[in-house]
């Protein structure tokens, strides 16, 4: 890549007020480092990426609502978590989690461990209980 | 309380904190001198792993190898500590400032307030430095922003002690010990070894074998997994190929500036006609991400455009297969 071709695209670094940096060659075939501030092929793979999440977050918003699973999915989905992530802020195993995802389960859960839930989301217990709030 | 600490942004963070670490110990060594002699420069797909729903592939050694390889080959001693309680993660960052000493963390990327909503993933294996306090706000020398940065107790406390695959525990390192002289030119050729070996090494999800192995996988992906999931797959390899931190072409520019520096460093003219080529198998990287970035914006369909990309990564591979074996052979 040449230091001219680095892109200077709009992108999502934008809103942080920051530019990421490249290595490039410049007139003289010397290697020397340009900001970029962003690339189109790699913002929409973002963009799309963000959609997928966006999207996943929705399903189990609508499962919750159906009486599918429990909203512990919906704010795992939120905070960008997998099962493997959200056992491990918790300190469950992978297992327990996903039984509380059944909204029976999560009905008769104490206090306490919706608690442990609420902290990792960084919400009430109300909250987490009517995700709806 | 402020460390007189230079900021110098680089591309990616390990090599970044390695980079300005040593600066400020009066040793100049640039990013791409780190991420070589580190052996940073690395094809991997990573099997039955899944992040962000998709499957993994890396263009870089693991978390904390460059960093490790580093510091072993030019003789540079690091002093490494992991905490269970944060109380104590604090108290010792905050001993080490006390004493003037910057300190690298490794923290995850999640809840790190100063980064690009987009771009906040559980991701644990980010860098930085913190060189100072200021009331109850750490001074951060993120190598990946342009400019210094702060972060208050509780937010430090957070992404030290993140959780998920690579969970940092506290993770904090600083070097302790210096040789006499540094000696790079050893360590410059221990680096190419080592890399060589990674690229050209007979597994069939590492280096050279592994390119093929994920052009096989695109091809099949259309058929076996649907155009969505086959676009987000694409995205992800994109994405891990181009996202912050690479410097361009899934590390390989990088890895070209480092070729030329050695070349000057050790009189070697080969190893400068080799960054050219590596420049150009770089620009072909970007090639098959800017194609790949049509299919999945285009949301176009035809199992022809997924086996065009896969088409590319096969030449890439042959490519860097010849580019592999002649490195090794000019060190």
């Amino acid at each position: 890549m040449k230091k001219k071709e680095v892109p200077q695209d709009k992108s999502n670094l934008e809103s942080a007020n920051f530019r990421e940096l490249c290595y490039a060659v410049d007139e003289n075939g010397e290697y020397v480092t340009e900001n970029s501030s962003g690339w189109e092929p790699k913002t929409v793979a973002l963009n799309n990426a963000i959609e997928e999440i966006n999207e996943r977050i929705e399903g189990a918003k609508n499962r919750v609502i159906a009486g599918q699973t429990s909203p512990i999915e919906y704010y795992m989905e939120l905070h960008k978590m997998d099962v493997g992530i959200l056992a491990s802020y918790v300190s469950f195993w992978q297992w327990k989690v996903k039984r509380h995802f059944k909204p029976s389960v999560f009905k008769k859960l104490s206090h306490k461990t919706l608690n442990k839930y609420a902290e990792v989301f960084e919400i009430s217990v109300e909250e987490l209980q009517n995700i709806s709030k | 309380m402020e460390i007189d600490f230079t900021h110098h942004q680089s591309a990616h963070c390990e090599n970044g904190v390695v980079s300005n670490l040593m600066k400020h110990n009066g040793f100049s060594v640039s990013e791409p001198m780190v991420f070589g002699i580190g052996s940073g420069l690395l094809f991997c797909y990573i099997p039955l792993l899944k992040v962000n729903h998709a499957p993994v592939i890396t263009y870089r050694a693991l978390p904390g190898h460059i960093f490790k390889k580093f510091a072993k080959r030019t003789g540079v001693k690091m002093k490494r500590e992991k905490f269970r309680n944060p109380k104590d993660a604090k108290a010792r960052l905050d001993e080490n400032l006390e004493k003037d000493n910057p300190v690298g963390l490794q923290v995850g990327v999640y809840n790190l307030v100063y980064f690009p909503d987009e771009y906040r993933f559980h991701f644990n294996a980010h860098n930085m430095v913190v060189y100072g306090k200021e009331g109850n706000r750490y001074l951060i020398s993120d190598p990946v922003m342009e400019n210094v940065t702060s972060l208050s107790e509780k937010e430090l406390e957070k992404v030290r002690f993140a959780k998920g695959a690579f969970a940092p525990k506290g993770h904090m390192y600083y070097p302790i010990a210096f040789p006499e002289k540094m000696e790079l030119e050893k360590a410059i050729v221990k680096g190419i070894k080592d890399t060589c070996k990674a690229m050209l090494a007979p597994v069939s999800f590492v280096g050279v074998k592994g390119i093929h192995k994920i052009a096989k996988l695109i091809r099949k992906w259309p058929k076996k997994k649907g155009i969505k999931t086959a676009n987000h797959y694409l995205g992800q390899v994109v994405r891990m190929q181009e996202e912050i931190g690479t410097g361009g072409g899934g590390f390989r520019y990088i890895y070209a500036a480092f070729l030329q520096e050695a070349g000057k460093l050790l009189g070697n003219d080969k190893l400068i006609e080799l960054s050219k080529e590596m420049t150009e198998i770089g620009d072909l990287w970007r090639d098959f991400a800017l194609e790949a970035s049509r299919i999945y914006k285009n949301r176009s369909a035809q199992t022809d455009s997924y086996n065009k990309v896969a088409d590319q990564l096969d030449h890439i591979a042959n490519l860097e297969k010849v580019f592999f074996k002649k490195l090794k052979k000019a060190i």
